[in-house]
């Protein structure tokens, strides 16, 4: 060491950006190190392959009398099945669009040819309460749908909000008929 | 204004934090330009590693727990959903499983590394006790932990544990039982385990707290064992040692993630991936590997209470070591015969760890009880004798020194040596 105590002055020139790279490298790779460490830890928090393996449930439709509804539970949520009358799809399909919170035509939010079906996620879309009118004793509000205890919101005979302070109709879930009786969701 | 601190910091909003609240100028003190001595060699780097270790174990161990259900009937699957289902569970319990053995690991040799440098001698003693308490918290830790799963070792281990406390006289089996909040290791044994094992890592930080802070008291120890007398023998921790500790952490993670991706369960016991059965006796218990020395003690003995005792005994005698130790010396490069005795005693530490791998039958026993004999005989009879015998070699003027040439004449050079022995 004593024998190479002359530096040329030169390399003091070159020495701050030098220095700069190699913090800039290692921060960098200590950074990324983490961020590896990082992302496998906060993937373990989404849903694991057991709770997404049990997102689809069957239906069987036969037993649901025209007029009523029931409500399946599908990943943890209640669906509402409900099977309309004849007046229940008229009025639903008559609407104006205009005069709707969220326009959205009834065929958009059944199957084709499965009219007399409406199946929505039954969860108010104001906070997340459970509205009521499965049941033909329940209170269904002033559309025939359904109405949420909580705060009055009220919906259609197609699940769609035509009285706040909910913002937006029903989510439908994504399902299928696979026969004419018997609907798989998820 | 009593009490405002004074800032150095030109950052505006660092100043401000740190007039009122100065965890900027504590971390630029104790960890900025902490005067550490310049001569450490890699064994000082095993400190920071069992610190990174312990980090590394609480938050894999956080996200383990958001799975994890401590129920008789429910654990031994919860692991398994674990391994299988949950996004990288198998990762994150790999991780924390090896790294139990990767925190046992750095802290035998940091503790190693205090044994042969003699980093418990005055005034370092406190320091010293206070990282045996941190041992046996980790023990104690390791070993609840390894009950979680609920596998045949897992409840197997609990119970012969458990019941070692039995041996305690009259109040013995009334312990047990307060134990086990039961009559046998069952499901609120599990319970409690649990909460314990998630408690003991906060009680192993805010120790560990006290450790650090102790060890920024008196100052770390160094390989030549001798006081820091100027500021040239010393360096600021930042960047040298921060710069070395990283160094020793790529290391230290790559054999971790070596032993994680390649070798998961080449430490584990494959009777544990067996659901605990409690009326079933594996055919050979043993515990994990880093509580095989004082296995092999505690079965060397033939006598219960006597087996029981010198156990906890071995981690006791650590306590008095700063007294049983009677040479002023500290580092074993200058104490000639006890430089060799250690390496003995690690010999003889690695032996009772085999003895405690295989059953207690033949030649075992007889290699355990000899081995278990010279434990305690080094602590108890050959340190404080050797300290009186032992003729130690000259101790180096100061770090920066270490080596003074005998019958005078002038000291080499301007450009302090660098001590020698490092890798």
């Amino acid at each position: 060491m004593a024998d190479t105590v002359t530096v040329p002055p030169v390399g003091h020139v070159t020495e701050a950006p030098r220095r700069d790279l190699l913090k800039l490298v290692t921060v960098a790779s200590a950074a990324i190190g983490a961020g590896a460490i990082a992302w496998p830890l906060i993937d373990s928090m989404n849903p694991s392959q057991d709770v997404l393996a049990l997102s689809a449930t069957e239906v069987d439709l036969t037993p649901i009398a025209e007029g009523s509804g029931i409500t399946v539970l599908w990943r943890g949520k209640p669906i509402f099945v409900r099977h309309r009358t004849p007046e229940e799809i008229k009025s639903a399909e008559d609407v104006p669009l205009n005069q709707l919170i969220e326009p959205q035509p009834d065929s958009q939010r059944v199957k084709p040819g499965h009219t007399q079906w409406i199946i929505v996620i039954g969860i108010c879309t104001h906070l997340g309460c459970v509205p009521l009118g499965n049941k033909p004793t329940d209170p269904r509000g002033e559309w025939g749908g359904w109405f949420c205890p909580c705060h009055g919101s009220q919906y259609d005979t197609s699940g769609r909000v035509r009285h706040g302070p909910a913002p937006l109709n029903l989510n439908l879930p994504p399902y299928a008929f696979e026969t004419d009786t018997k609907i798989k969701i998820g | 204004m009593a009490g405002l601190h004074k800032s150095d910091f030109p950052n505006p909003v660092i100043n401000w934090i740190d007039t009122r609240l100065p965890v900027f100028t504590l971390m630029q003190k104790e960890y900025g330009t902490f005067p550490t001595p310049k001569n450490f060699n890699y064994f000082w780097n095993f400190g920071a590693l069992a610190v990174v270790a312990l980090m590394i174990m609480i938050v894999t161990g956080i996200f383990l727990a958001m799975n994890y259900t401590p129920n008789v009937t429910m654990a031994f699957d919860s692991v398994e959903r674990i391994m299988r289902d949950v996004n990288y569970g198998w990762l994150i319990r790999y991780v924390h499983m090896n790294g139990a053995s990767m925190f046992f690991i750095v802290v035998y040799i940091h503790i190693f590394r205090g044994l042969y440098y003699g980093s418990y001698k005055a005034p370092r003693e406190l320091l010293w006790m206070i990282g045996v308490v941190l041992l046996l918290l980790m023990m104690a830790t390791a070993f609840m932990g390894y009950v979680l799963p609920w596998g045949q070792m897992s409840y197997w281990g609990a119970t012969v544990i458990t019941n070692l406390f039995s041996a305690v006289p009259a109040v013995g089996p009334g312990i047990v039982t307060w134990l086990w909040g039961g009559f046998s290791v069952d499901n609120p044994t599990l319970n409690r385990f649990f909460s314990l094992h998630y408690l003991l890592p906060f009680v192993i930080v805010g120790v560990l707290f006290l450790h650090v802070a102790a060890l920024h008291i008196t100052g770390s120890n160094n390989p030549l064992g001798i006081e820091v007398k100027s500021p040239q023998d010393t360096l600021p921790f930042h960047p040298y040692y921060t710069v070395k500790d990283s160094v020793g952490v790529c290391v230290f993670l790559l054999i971790w993630a070596a032993l994680v991706f390649f070798y998961p369960n080449y430490l584990g016991h494959v009777d544990n991936y067996t659901p605990a059965n409690p009326l079933a006796t594996p055919a050979d218990v043993v515990p994990e590997w880093y509580f095989l020395p004082f296995y092999a003690i505690l079965r060397s003995v033939p006598n219960k209470l006597g087996g029981v005792s010198m156990m906890f005994g071995s981690i006791l005698v650590l306590f008095v070591l700063p007294w049983l130790d009677t040479s002023p010396v500290r580092s074993c490069r200058f104490r000639p015969i006890y430089r060799q005795l250690i390496w003995v005693l690690v010999v003889d530490v690695l032996l009772l760890g085999t003895v405690g791998a295989h059953p207690p039958e033949g030649i075992w026993v007889v290699i355990g009880r000899v081995c278990t004999s010279y434990y305690f005989l080094h602590f108890l009879v050959v340190l404080p004798f050797l300290g009186k015998l032992e003729r130690p070699l000259p101790l180096p003027e100061s770090i920066s020194r270490p080596v003074i040439p005998r019958g005078g004449g002038p000291l080499p050079g301007a450009a302090p040596a660098k001590p020698m022995g490092k890798p």
